[in-house]
């Protein structure tokens, strides 16, 4: 059988993905029609007149039959128009455009932590199957999964903020006494690096290290567990026992061979984590006031704010998908013999 | 369970057979030390549930002005909150409704899930097709993300909260439905069931899926604690739950705010204790997957 090549593999894996974005659009399109009572008047908000309701009905065009309401979704969709948030009176696209980059930077920096725990702590484990670090990691990626995200973050708090005063207040991005670095990436770490402000660099950082690492504690155990087991699996391969066998200083079989091939595993396993982090994000972003989409949602859904919230739980769908699409992306790189089966 | 010769053996002699019934049973929990435990805990925790109201040694609804924020001493063993009310009535009482959240959600999707992945499995074909397209689906979202979307759509009650965990949990089940009855599928008892002229709709319910039951128990003890770890994350960002009512989550959601002036206790003890709950939980799974399958294990 000849072997595709890489870019018509990736252009198969860009196609592969549309499935699921029309199913997260339809599903979110029945989440908006499936509001309980009046949806014109949901969006519209409590204090909204009838003309505003009217108003809202006739460009949601609910009077008319599914499949019309469906295409001018679409449409609207097409166009970035997500509606007009109530609490912020701005567009739902440009709040969540603002509000974008708080969140990445935080899922990115929380998956790093969780990544340079993880990968080391399942080696470790794999390397010595049945010893005390092998029993440890264990425990402690069970009780990495037990940990309720929230309450991780407040123990954190209480801990380095409120105990130890080794933490700055748990109140957003950067504390008042400095301003935002100029937007080139939307990401602090970044930004201030390329303005040359290691003070500023510092003052995000200090604020980034907790709620990281209330996200990365989460997504720990799924990532530890996995790279125990390929690990495992790798180690006890033909390959590696000729490897050993030839002479190989053990790091050069360890990284170089085996490592290498419990890549992909790995790899595999963080659409899961993901899913995890996305979510979890919410629950850190609220707990330390994190200026993010998820505390935006949470703030749209105690204020019945529904075009806000349908907007947030849309964009992380498509990120979701998008971010699976990456790591299949990455998955083709890594491993050339996986092609598309299925 | 097949017998042992040692059973068979001592089938006339009762007190032997007891030794001998003890014996293996210490053998069993001195081999799984940490599962017994956690039975043990688990126990605990339903006597929680059952019996809440009974155990709690205050009313967790009336409050007290002059004791508000006292913390934890020998009267309130986890201190009183904002409102005078004792935290440890309150996590005691709040177990039914975090638990019988958790359990339902778990009971009605691992009962649609066994259908659906049933179906999938045995059929194949089309029903497959749709079946697998519309889990697929449910798997492009973020999962806690479409349970607040679903929650948002449906209102924001404890039923929708329970619906919401049921239909993030489905893809799980159906999915390792699914995949178990495809490998059994084709195995010489179904072939045997078949040719004696059982129905597909028995075959499955009678024939394949009791035999896919333990791996499935293995996956609903772990299922169980992120059910509840949902919930109170729900119930944490405001949804479903509403106050006075104790439930873990908001009880968190509740002390957040007292925790930077250093009255841990609010947020803590509730915390802790759901966090025992979920560590319980995937303890027993963890037990259960060795004692069912060694080979699972990771």
């Amino acid at each position: 059988m000849s072997r595709p090549s890489t870019p018509t593999l990736i252009i198969r894996r860009i196609l592969a993905a549309l499935p699921s974005i029309i199913g997260v659009i339809i599903i979110t399109f029945t989440l908006t029609r499936a509001l309980p009572g009046d949806p014109a008047a949901y969006f519209a908000g409590p204090a909204a007149t009838q003309e505003a309701i009217d108003q809202i009905r006739e460009t949601l065009g609910l009077n008319r039959s599914l499949p019309a309401q469906f295409f001018i979704y679409i449409s609207e969709l097409f166009r970035g128009d997500l509606g007009t948030s109530l609490t912020t009176g701005q567009t739902v696209l440009s709040d969540l455009l603002t509000r974008l980059p708080a969140s990445l930077e935080l899922t990115l920096a929380g998956l790093f932590f969780s990544l340079s725990l993880a990968i080391p702590l399942g080696i470790l484990a794999a390397t010595r199957p049945g010893s005390w670090i092998d029993h440890s990691v264990r425990l402690l990626a069970t009780a990495g999964v037990s940990l309720p995200t929230f309450f991780t973050g407040l123990l954190l708090i209480y801990l380095f903020y409120f105990r130890l005063g080794v933490a700055p207040a748990p109140l957003g991005r950067l504390s008042i006494l400095f301003s935002n670095p100029p937007s080139v990436t939307g990401l602090f770490l970044i930004d201030s690096l390329l303005a040359g402000d290691l003070k500023l660099f510092w003052a995000a950082l200090s604020q980034l290290v907790l709620p990281a690492i209330t996200l990365g504690l989460f997504a720990l155990a799924p990532l530890a567990r996995v790279t125990r087991a390929a690990m495992l699996g790798v180690l006890s391969s033909d390959f590696i026992r000729t490897a050993k066998a030839s002479g190989l200083p053990s790091h050069t079989v360890l990284f170089g061979y085996a490592f290498r091939n419990a890549l992909l595993p790995i790899v595999t396993t963080l659409g899961v984590v993901f899913s995890f982090l996305l979510g979890a994000n919410v629950l850190v972003e609220k707990v330390f006031a994190w200026p993010g989409i998820g505390s935006y949602a949470v703030s749209a859904l105690v204020a019945s704010d529904y075009a806000a919230v349908q907007g947030f739980v849309l964009t992380m769908a498509l990120l979701y998908v998008v971010l699976n699409l990456l790591i299949d992306l990455l998955y083709t790189v890594i491993d050339p013999r996986a092609g598309v089966e299925s | 369970m097949t017998m042992s010769p040692s059973q068979q053996s001592s089938a006339n002699n009762p007190s032997v057979d007891q030794q001998s019934a003890w014996a293996q049973a210490r053998y069993i929990i001195s081999e799984n030390v940490v599962t017994f435990g956690a039975f043990l805990l688990f126990f605990v925790f339903v006597l929680f549930a059952l019996f809440g109201n009974a155990i709690a040694p205050y009313n967790p609804l009336t409050s007290n002005a002059t004791i508000a924020l006292s913390p934890p001493t020998a009267a309130h063993w986890f201190g009183t909150d904002d409102l005078g009310r004792d935290v440890l009535s309150r996590v005691i009482v709040a177990t039914r409704l975090d638990l019988g959240i958790a359990v339902v959600a778990v009971a009605l999707s691992f009962f649609l899930g066994s259908i659906l992945g049933t179906c999938a499995g045995y059929l194949g074909g089309w029903p497959d097709r749709i079946i697998s397209r519309i889990i697929d689906t449910i798997m492009a979202f973020p999962l806690f993300i479409l349970a607040m979307g679903l929650v948002a759509a449906l209102g924001n009650t404890v039923e929708n909260i329970i619906y919401a965990t049921a239909v993030i949990n489905l893809p799980l089940y159906t999915r390792v439905v699914r995949s178990e009855i495809l490998i059994r599928r084709d195995a010489g008892y179904v072939e045997a069931a078949r040719l004696a002229g059982n129905g597909p709709l028995r075959i499955m319910a009678m024939h394949l899926f009791p035999n896919v039951l333990p791996v499935m128990m293995v996956h609903i003890s772990l299922n169980m604690g992120w059910a509840i770890l949902n919930a109170a994350g729900l119930s944490f960002i405001g949804l479903g739950v509403r106050p006075p009512t104790p439930e873990w989550g908001i009880m968190v959601a509740e002390g957040a705010t007292y925790i930077v002036s250093g009255e841990w206790w609010l947020a803590i003890f509730p915390g802790a204790i759901l966090m025992l709950a979920v560590f319980c939980f995937n303890l027993l799974g963890d037990g259960l997957r060795d004692l069912v399958d060694p080979r699972m294990r990771t």
